[in-house]
């Protein structure tokens, strides 16, 4: 589930979990242990041991995460191999002006803020209600059976829920185009190079495999709400709807506000598995299917074009740091203790 | 089933309850009901899929054709499976990249990344909040694909081989700061301070004291960082060309794009093809076959572990 910030399978998910870990807070850390700030060395030499524990990850994040921070530049450069990376031409923003001069930057951006404005939307609206839904149940064994069960999606790759969606969707054998579609005397579907159709077929998709691990998410802030809560409201004669309305919402609305700020912080990033898999990458449904992580893919690695590919992805890095120092800033307002930094 | 445990009863359940009496805030009988009949339905969604795959594969070709996917072909057949068998080297190669990965990956990423969280978690160390941020800060920034490729491909030269597979995975901040909390919330500050005054290096505290006492949140992260990377297709689809080792997950990918992958040698079929050979290929089934041994493991480990899985989503959940 948990990647490197450059995929994304889940990183909403990252970002979510650590809603419920709210010790994220480095402020906090400051204020105990005031004093003389101690000589650097002689830290170092008092806490060696410590250093050299964290020395492998300390490696693989510079590899894996500062270096290519610093290699952004790359953006503003006309890459040539035989020059090498620091020899190549400084090229300003022509990049960037390429890029915003054709149609595609349009459409891969508004598809990506669509695309996870209804994920967003949908996600909470559907895992909230089953959370609830799964809360009143009588029978506690059911309960976890169907939790089970809607957890199965969740630990699918990317490349077998494909195979599932081709399995209903494939045009000469797909089951909807032979056996559902049939029986209502609707004439089949090129589902594969129809892209009207998929706007409605990966929110289903997307909402398929991840509702089930948000729901468990919900879930567990409603068990940590006090049961005195619902037998006073008993006792005041609440109906279910009201004890619903006046005590399990406004009581898990901290989880619920920070979650969705989170996911609101990385609306730039699309869900690469999603949009590249289900897809099957088919170029036909490039109008309501590309997104700006496949196209940055594509442009770099199948078409080569790393000038543009690098400024694609150096606009979506920036303006998601800002979308998540801004959702940050909001969830401070909300609730300090929710904050990530 | 203790009552400790963090999944999920009704609301206000204490004690038992024999099935005729309702406590005073659970819900009518037929709201009940109609809950219960909602879930059987989303139950049957989240399954019916797989069920799906998996009665194709073992159904016959020329049914198929015919009749597209169906969950009751009218005849069942098991030669996709034996079409597989016959190349099965490419499938255990494939298999042994994504064990030899998981395993290798699991263990060295969890060793790494509680050894960077615990020092960031010990109060009295006084770098901890730069090297808190030198980690969180991944979590707001990154460089994006191309330079990250780069880096990759022109500077570490580890394209096409497996250390490519395990490297970008290791280290998850977000886990990292899992662990930190974990360490810091429920591990006694005395309980160190007693062994370092006992003598004990910081070290051996680490691993004698800490680890076994972490054993939830280590559990937590190893499992889900195993389907990270029993599940990765990316790295390979970026950094494996396909004559090289490719992983299970890989695997399915290029057979959902062309059955004749998975044939040894696609030269040797389509000179055959030229020639007006016919070839048998019951492509179909065979695609499938290979998403259910793809899924197989998959859904093995889900059937033991989910329940940990759901518990360890609410490691820490619960403010105590």
């Amino acid at each position: 589930m948990i990647k490197a910030l450059d995929w994304d399978d889940g990183e909403m998910g990252e970002l979510k979990m650590s809603v419920t870990n709210p010790s994220v807070s480095l402020s906090e850390v400051k204020k105990r242990g005031r004093g003389r700030a101690p000589n650097f060395l002689r830290v170092m030499k008092k806490y060696w041991v410590f250093y050299l524990m964290m020395l492998p990850a300390i490696i693989i994040l510079i590899i894996n995460n500062y270096i290519p921070m610093l290699g952004t530049v790359i953006a503003f450069k006309d890459i040539n191999y035989q020059k090498g990376i620091l020899g190549s031409d400084w090229v300003g923003i022509a990049n960037f002006k390429y890029l915003f001069s054709t149609e595609t930057a349009w459409v891969i951006t508004r598809n990506t803020l669509l695309y996870n404005t209804a994920f967003i939307v949908l996600t909470l609206f559907f895992s909230l209600a089953f959370a609830i839904m799964f809360n009143e149940m009588r029978s506690r064994w059911l309960s976890k059976f169907h939790q089970s069960a809607m957890f199965l999606p969740y630990f699918l790759s990317w490349v077998v829920v494909s195979y599932l969606v081709y399995g209903f969707l494939s045009a000469e054998h797909g089951f909807m185009n032979k056996t559902l579609l049939p029986l209502f005397g609707v004439d089949p579907i090129e589902w594969y190079s129809q892209s009207q159709y998929w706007p409605g077929i990966l929110v289903i998709v997307k909402l398929w495999k991840e509702i089930g691990y948000t729901t468990v998410i919900y879930m567990a802030a409603i068990i940590g709400i006090d049961h005195e809560y619902y037998e006073a409201a008993l006792i005041d004669g609440a109906s279910k709807w009201k004890q619903i309305r006046k005590i399990t919402l406004p009581l898990i609305s901290p989880v619920i506000i920070v979650m969705t700020l989170l996911q609101i912080g990385r609306i730039f990033n699309a869900d690469f598995g999603l949009f590249f898999q289900v897809t099957r990458n088919a170029g036909a449904l490039y109008s309501t299917t590309q997104v700006i992580d496949t196209y940055v893919y594509q442009t770099f690695l199948a078409i080569g074009d790393i000038g543009m590919s690098s400024a694609a992805g150096l606009v979506q890095s920036v303006v998601g740091f800002l979308l998540i120092f801004l959702a940050n800033l909001a969830v401070r307002r909300i609730s300090k203790d929710d904050a990530l930094f | 089933m203790s009552q400790a445990e963090t999944t999920i009863g009704p609301s206000g359940r204490t004690g038992k309850r024999t099935k005729r009496q309702r406590q005073p805030n659970e819900i009518s009988n037929i709201s009940n009901l109609l809950i219960n009949i909602f879930f059987w339905i989303y139950t049957a969604i989240c399954v019916v899929p797989l069920i799906l795959v998996i009665i194709v594969s073992f159904s016959d070709e020329k049914s198929v054709v015919q009749n597209g996917y169906s969950f009751f072909p009218s005849k069942w057949d098991i030669s996709s499976y034996e079409f597989l068998l016959k190349d099965y080297w490419q499938i255990i190669d494939a298999a042994a990249v994504s064990l030899f990965v998981t395993v290798v990956g699991t263990i060295l990423s969890l060793v790494i990344m509680a050894m960077y969280a615990y020092p960031i978690s010990r109060g009295d160390f006084p770098h901890r909040n730069f090297f808190s941020f030198f980690m969180f800060f991944t979590l707001l920034f990154n460089g994006g694909l191309v330079p990250w490729y780069l880096v990759y491909t022109q500077m570490m030269h580890l394209k096409d081989t497996l250390w490519i597979l395990i490297m970008p995975l290791l280290v998850s901040a977000f886990f990292v700061i899992i662990l930190r909390t974990f360490f810091a919330n429920t591990i006694p500050p005395a309980l160190v301070e007693s062994a370092k005054i006992d003598g004990a290096p910081e070290f051996r505290i680490f691993v004698q004291i800490i680890l076994p006492l972490s054993l939830p949140v280590l559990a937590t992260v190893g499992l889900f960082q195993t389907l990270a990377y029993w599940n990765d297709w990316y790295l390979s689809l970026i950094f494996i060309s396909p004559e090289g080792h490719v992983n299970l997950q890989y695997l399915m990918y290029k057979t959902m794009l062309n059955v004749q992958f998975l044939t040894a040698s696609p030269q040797a079929m389509a000179a055959l093809a030229a020639q007006g050979v016919e070839i048998n290929l019951p492509t179909e089934t065979v695609r499938m076959a290979m998403a259910v041994i793809g899924i197989g493991p998959i859904v093995f480990v889900y059937s033991f572990f989910q329940k940990y899985f759901i518990k360890g989503l609410t490691v820490g959940a619960v403010k105590g």
